[in-house]
C-alpha cells in the first residue's frame, strides 16, 4: 500500500475525456481511472471500489441510455473537491454524463440481494462503492455524480 | 469493437472435467462470451463437473457476475457441479459485495478444485 501522503495533484478538474458508447471502451477509462486514483492517494481497496463504480455507471449507460448503441456520447470529467468546501476531507470527484432519454429515478434502487439471480446488480455496487451518489436531469443530458472522499488522517480506508 | 483487450477462453478436458481458462477482464463487453461458453458446456454438453480458472482475471463486472451466477443455476438445474478457482482481489470483491460468494464453491488452486 503506498502512503497518503504521496499525493500532490493540482485542485480543480483532473481529467475530461469523450467516448463512445462502445463497451470496448470500458478498460481504456478504467485504466485511466485506476491510475488517477491511485495518483491521488486512494488504497488499493478503494482505488478498486472507485474503479468499478464508474465501470458500472459506464456499463449502465451504454446498456439502458443508450439501449446498445454503439456510437453515442458519454462524457466524463474527473474533479478534485478542495478539503475546504468538503467537510469529510478531499474528494474525488467523477461526473458521468449522456444524451439519452430521461432516467426515471425509481429505476435507480437496484435490487434486493435477498434473492439469487443474475442481473441487478451494478447499481448496488455503485452505491456501496461511493460516499455521494447523485443524479440529475440537466439541459437535456442525464448527469450523475459519483464522490468518494479520501479517510481523514488516522482513519483506514474502507 | 473499440479498445478493449481480446479475451481468451481456453479449454481443457480431463476425464469429465472441463477447465476453462479465462485470461483477461470480464465486463461488459467480454461477459456474452463467457456466458455462452458456459451455458454450451453445462446445458448441452451436460459435463459433470466444470471449472472455471479465473487466475488470470484482474476484473469482473456486475454482467460477469450475472454470467457466473446463470451458469451456476444451469448446473444445479442439470445436477452437475460449477466451480471456481483462483479469485483475484477484485473479482473475490465483488462476489462478497453482491452476497454470492457463500453459494458458488471457490478454490485456491486448481488442484483442489479437482480433488473435490
Amino acid at each position: 500500500m503506498r502512503p497518503r501522503e504521496n499525493h500532490r495533484m493540482a485542485g480543480g478538474r483532473l481529467l475530461r475525456v469523450e467516448l463512445p458508447s462502445d463497451p470496448g471502451m470500458l478498460c481504456v477509462v478504467r485504466g485511466a481511472i485506476e491510475r488517477l486514483t491511485e495518483a491521488f492517494g486512494f488504497s488499493e481497496p478503494e482505488v478498486r471500489s472507485v474503479t468499478r463504480a464508474v465501470d458500472e455507471a459506464l456499463t449502465n449507460i451504454m446498456r439502458h441510455s443508450y439501449g446498445g448503441a454503439l456510437n453515442r456520447r458519454i462524457e466524463v470529467s474527473c474533479l478534485r473537491i478542495a478539503k475546504k468546501r468538503a467537510a469529510n476531507g478531499e474528494g474525488f470527484e467523477v461526473r458521468l454524463v449522456d444524451y439519452g432519454p430521461r432516467i426515471d429515478p425509481a429505476k435507480l434502487r437496484g435490487r434486493k440481494l435477498d434473492e439469487i439471480k443474475p442481473g441487478g446488480l451494478g447499481l448496488h455496487f455503485i452505491r456501496q462503492s461511493m460516499d455521494i451518489v447523485e443524479f440529475k436531469r440537466d439541459r437535456g443530458a442525464n448527469v450523475l455524480r459519483l464522490v468518494k472522499f479520501l479517510p481523514q488522517e488516522g482513519r483506514q480506508g474502507n | 469493437m473499440l479498445g478493449g483487450k481480446p479475451l481468451q477462453i481456453a479449454t481443457r478436458g480431463l476425464g469429465t472435467t472441463t477447465v476453462f481458462d479465462v485470461t483477461g477482464d470480464i465486463d461488459l463487453a467480454h461477459s456474452p462470451e463467457v456466458r455462452k461458453a458456459l451455458l454450451t458446456e453445462i446445458r448441452e454438453k451436460k459435463t459433470p463437473k466444470v471449472v472455471m480458472n479465473m487466475v488470470k482475471v484482474r476484473y469482473i463486472d456486475s454482467s460477469g457476475v450475472a454470467s457466473l451466477v446463470e451458469a451456476l443455476k444451469a448446473s444445479r438445474d442439470a445436477g452437475t457441479r460449477f466451480l471456481l478457482v483462483g479469485l483475484s482481489p477484485a473479482a473475490r470483491e465483488v462476489l462478497q459485495l453482491s452476497r454470492l460468494l457463500r453459494i458458488f464453491e471457490t478454490f485456491d488452486t486448481e488442484e483442489a478444485a479437482l480433488a473435490s
